[in-house]
């Protein structure tokens, strides 16, 4: 005996979707959508500028040279004994990788109300496109420290060593950075689009961790009663990790780096969820 | 049973939207709001404001089957374009269930999410994509489309350099070659020269004729009687008719039509910075009527407000039958206009035979549509003629002329 299926609908639209409610399978049917975005962004960022993607590897270059001069030489900042256009550039690298995921998909919502209020796709494929484009940026980024750091081993006598042996560590690194940025990316996208004043706190806030992680100053000039303090970002045991993993010098403790998974991915989910919460309503009060 | 062929089953939809200023000082008013609800109070809980709430949709029940061509009517605010971003999934509704069977794509816009620095080629990819094409599908239609919008030399040419027109094109060519089971279409034919618009409407059929479902909505009644066999009709919210779409867009024609030689025009849509005032109707000694005689000279007075500057101004009036004919298009000469009120006659000089007549008010600057109303006011031309008494009148003018035509027999 056959069983006929009633109620065999394709789609249902209810009113209200639970804060649980994901649907990972239309993430997969608009993949075609996600790789299109990618491309559009990597082709018109650089369109009609003169130095074209030179202004990948520009920014933190020049950075690189500016904290070298002021923290480095006039101020006399330590960095443990490593080059110090090493040990800046390590740390700004990961750090723009960390910001720029955060900052670019902040907006996400209140930026794309043209589209969102035309079409309907799962939304959270523009913040990960915008993913995407980052972790291409920061390969090229990378390629360039690894070639100062090549430059620094063959030709200056440097007091540094390469733990080949701790390389796995690194795309755990890259890792806990995507989430974490995109996490508060997330956050900072639902709850600006209704209350459009967090914006400006966001590019001081994030500037401000900066300065409160280990991008400037290595972990070890810190004194014992301020560490939490600097190790309550979860940035920092990440910069620090890499240094120990390309200078052999810093801090790279697991218990650290277990503290800024946990934040990363508890970040990530809190996002994850007020987005998806608020992206099918949004566009009524956008 | 369920009727195996339902495609849409819509139940009790509604929704509901907050009047006012939403974004600004919300932010404290969630904060008190959420207090008592994490207290989990009884008395503290606050009852939204019924003044700020607005049902754009109220209890709408109807259902679509597989292949049929539905034309959404009703006047502006009516809620249908809310219905459409429901349906679409681009806001969820207050109330009620959507039920779909089968692929379903929308068209709210046409050439959403075209990015200006991208060549017209990468530009089909992004749209297609955007509107829920895959790859492969734009890959294999990527001549046609190409062949369809008329622009092969310029399809290597970032679309910043297009002509609005050559942009329009190229963003219908895409929608067009859109394939779902089921279609929604939200007045998108408006765009573009008539003779595109005759391509876009063509195309529409052929696409009906396949089989598809497709929901359309328009402000052009005839693009609507042309496509549609069934309509349903909303007014302020509610589903007021459904049926044959004869009977509705009669309805609905003849429904507004309350023959007062002063009309109050509704305000403009989207902020635009424009008041429509009123809509009058005189004979040509001045005198308000909404009567008139068969090759009688009447005037139409078309009173607005700008509360901005707006360079090259053009207003006009469209005349309609009740049976949703457009008969006639008066228009203005272009003008540059400051912040003011403004008034314009309209001589309608040709002689329309006995009928019932309702007005399109439309109002641009440059290429932009600043506001537009159908259905407004109504005459009716009685079927005496001033003078002379014509035979019976065929169609829906007669010509004036001088004299008589006189038959001539040929020679033998």
């Amino acid at each position: 005996m056959k069983i006929k299926k009633v109620d065999n609908w394709d789609l249902i639209i209810t009113p209200n979707r639970g804060y649980f409610e994901f649907h990972f399978n239309e993430i997969w049917n608009f993949r075609d959508l996600l790789l299109i975005f990618i491309r559009r962004d990597i082709i018109t960022q650089y369109k009609q500028t003169i130095l074209g993607p030179l202004w990948i590897v520009i920014p933190p270059i020049l950075t690189t040279l500016v904290f070298t001069i002021f923290f480095g030489n006039i101020a006399g900042i330590s960095t443990d004994g490593i080059p110090s256009v090493l040990f800046y550039m390590a740390g700004i690298i990961n750090w723009n990788f960390f910001s720029t995921a955060l900052t670019s998909t902040s907006n996400t919502l209140a930026g794309n109300v043209g589209i969102f209020g035309k079409a309907y796709f799962p939304r959270i494929i523009v913040p990960l496109s915008t993913i995407a484009s980052s972790f291409l940026r920061y390969f090229i980024q990378f390629g360039i420290f690894l070639f100062i750091l090549t430059y620094f081993s063959f030709f200056k006598s440097a007091n540094f060593a390469i733990q080949y042996q701790l390389l796995w560590v690194l795309p755990m690194l890259i890792f806990i950075m995507a989430i974490m940025g995109l996490g508060f990316g997330l956050l900072f996208s639902a709850s600006t689009a209704k209350y459009k004043d967090l914006r400006f706190l966001i590019g001081f806030g994030v500037r401000l961790m900066m300065y409160a992680s280990t991008v400037i100053f290595p972990l070890s000039i810190i004194p014992e009663k301020y560490k939490w303090i600097i190790l309550g970002n979860p940035m920092s045991a990440i910069i620090e990790s890499f240094r120990y993993v390309f200078f052999g010098m810093g801090v790279l403790d697991f218990k650290y780096l277990g503290y800024s998974f946990l934040i990363a991915l508890s970040i990530f989910f809190l996002g994850y969820i007020f987005f998806n919460k608020v992206e099918q309503k949004f566009i009524d009060y956008a | 049973m369920p009727k195996t062929d339902t495609v849409i089953e819509i139940c009790g939809l509604s929704k509901k939207y907050r009047l006012g200023q939403i974004n600004s000082g919300t932010f404290k008013e969630e904060v008190l709001k959420f207090w008592p609800k994490l207290r989990n109070s009884k008395t503290g809980s606050i009852e939204s404001n019924n003044d700020n709430e607005f049902w754009a949709l109220k209890d709408i029940n109807f259902t679509v089957d597989k292949g049929e061509v539905l034309g959404i009517i009703g006047r502006n605010g009516a809620g249908k374009s809310t219905l459409l971003k429901i349906l679409s999934r681009i806001t969820s509704p207050t109330e009620g269930k959507i039920k779909i069977n089968g692929k379903l794509a929308s068209l709210l816009e046409v050439g959403t999410g075209f990015h200006p620095e991208l060549t017209g080629r990468e530009n089909i990819f992004l749209n297609g994509s955007i509107l829920g094409m895959k790859k492969v599908d734009i890959q294999k239609q990527f001549d046609e489309i190409v062949n369809f919008s008329g622009i092969e030399k310029f399809i290597e040419t970032p679309v910043k350099r297009y002509s609005s027109g050559m942009y329009v094109r190229l963003a219908f060519a895409v929608a067009a070659h859109l394939e779902s089971e089921i279609l929604i279409v939200d007045e998108v034919l408006a765009v573009g020269d008539q003779s595109f618009q005759d391509k876009c409407i063509g195309k529409m059929q052929s696409v009906s004729k396949s089989g598809r479902t497709i929901l359309f909505v328009s402000h052009n009644l005839h693009a609507v009687r042309k496509l549609c066999k069934w309509a349903i009709l909303l007014e302020n919210g509610m589903l007021v008719n459904e049926g044959d779409i004869d009977q509705v867009l009669t309805s609905y024609t003849q429904k507004t039509h309350k023959q007062s030689p002063i009309v109050d025009l509704p305000p403009a849509e989207n902020n635009e910075p424009i008041f429509g005032k009123r809509l009058r109707f005189f004979n040509k000694t001045g005198a308000s009527q909404t009567t008139f005689l068969i090759r009688e000279i009447w005037k139409v007075k078309l009173e607005f407000e700008l509360i901005e500057r707006l360079p090259h101004v053009i207003a006009g009036i469209g005349i309609i039958t009740s049976t949703g004919i457009p008969v006639l298009t008066y228009w203005s000469e272009p003008k540059d206009l400051v912040v003011g009120e403004y008034s314009i006659d309209f001589d309608i000089t040709t002689a329309l035979s006995a009928c019932k007549l309702s007005f399109v008010v439309g109002l641009s600057c440059r290429t932009d549509t600043i506001y537009y109303e159908e259905n407004i006011g109504g005459v009716t031309i009685s079927d005496i003629a001033e003078g002379e008494q014509p035979y019976q009148a065929f169609g829906s003018g007669i010509l004036i002329t001088k004299k008589r035509n006189k038959i001539v027999r040929l020679k033998d």
